[in-house]
């Protein structure tokens, strides 16, 4: 799959909380990627991850295989993880592979910094 | 930030290549020598709902390109998928081959003679992959890729695992011989995958644990075990043989 547009931003968006901006694709070819954005992301003092799937293009299994592995770095880390942005289809994947079971979904930013 | 866009806004180029979201599992034909007793009305399960160690164990066999290219190693592995399993195991896959939302039913061999009676869903497909899901009760809970990519003279073929045991039991018999058993199944099967397109080769192994903690709050997975119900099963198999005879009975007179 194609990775040349594929980007992961980091910002912060609150006390606490890191945003992950996904733009593009995640597969299993994301994990350097995406690992990094953890790593930039993961500050001292950061209790929370956001997920932002607004830009997501396409996903298949090894990347969902990616989001489990992140989520448990996280839980280690005790952070929560929050995703918001997905649209339908994807938010039909998370529960199908019931990542939704650990990931609070939400439909916009607000919304999930609200939950923190 | 805006809104998350429709699916068709995000040209959703993977729509097709996943299996439609189902809440239960549901086994529309039972073939012939199968055993359905622990498929049908399961959820599925991936590695946050599973018990033990989380582990991601990678397998790889290198074809020549000249014998297969990476479509056709997929292709095949889909088409043929029990054919490269090891003997003693049984995979009831349709024989359409593998289609996102297909449900199988397992029959293995464990240890002991012990067979476990299981299945998979799966989970996503496309021309160079495709992932099976596993239900509440079966070894592990997570999922296997089944990938094939193109290097500069050779096709990788890879089977991936990310698991964790679904109980304390399986966890106890992955920890004693069970890890290294499946190794030596994913082994024969790439090597079977290989032996297709006419070479003998080698599988590399990695295995990485992911996480080595065990979530101790999923011990009541046990309630679902595929290994308690398919013994269970078994024991009253011959109460089965007598009931199904005095119905018979009945029947005829």
């Amino acid at each position: 799959m194609p990775e040349a547009a594929t980007t992961y931003d980091v910002r912060g968006v609150a006390e606490g909380a890191r945003a992950i901006d996904i733009t593009g694709d995640i597969t299993a070819q994301s994990e350097e990627i995406l690992m990094d954005a953890y790593s930039r992301a993961n500050e001292t003092g950061v209790k929370a991850i956001v997920l932002n799937f607004t830009g997501l293009d396409y996903m298949n299994s090894g990347g969902i295989g990616l989001l489990v592995t992140m989520l448990v770095r996280a839980q280690r880390a005790h952070q929560q993880v929050l995703a918001y942005g997905l649209s339908d289809h994807y938010r039909e994947i998370f529960e199908l592979t019931r990542l939704d079971d650990a990931v609070g979904i939400h439909t916009s930013e607000d919304a999930a910094l609200a939950a923190l | 930030m805006s809104d998350p866009r429709t699916d068709q806004e995000a040209g959703a180029r993977d729509v097709t290549q996943w299996a439609k979201s189902v809440a239960r599992l549901n086994v529309s034909e039972v073939p012939e020598g199968a055993v359905n007793i622990n498929v049908e009305g399961r959820r599925l399960t991936s590695p946050i709902q599973g018990f033990g160690k989380m582990w991601q164990k990678t397998y790889q066999v290198r074809i020549p390109a000249e014998s297969a290219s990476s479509t056709e190693v997929i292709a095949t592995w889909k088409q043929r998928f029990p054919d490269f399993w090891p003997e003693g195991n049984r995979i009831y896959a349709p024989l359409t081959g593998i289609e996102p939302g297909d449900v199988a039913l397992l029959n293995m061999t464990l240890p002991g003679k012990m067979k476990l009676s299981t299945g998979v869903m799966v989970l996503f497909a496309d021309g160079e992959s495709f992932t099976l899901m596993t239900p509440q009760g079966h070894m592990f809970a997570g999922w296997i890729t089944f990938s094939a990519a193109a290097g500069e003279d050779h096709t990788v073929a890879q089977a991936q695992i990310l698991m964790r045991a679904s109980d304390p039991i399986f966890e106890m018999g992955l920890t004693l011989g069970g890890h290294k058993q499946e190794d030596v199944f994913w082994n024969q099967t790439l090597r079977a995958l290989a032996s297709h397109f006419g070479h003998d080769v080698e599988v590399d192994t990695k295995v990485v644990c992911v996480d080595n903690k065990r979530q101790w709050s999923r011990w009541t997975n046990v309630w679902h075990s595929s290994a308690i119900r398919s013994t269970l099963f078994m024991l009253a198999a011959p109460f089965r043989a007598v009931r199904h005879l005095v119905r018979r009975e009945h029947t005829v007179a």
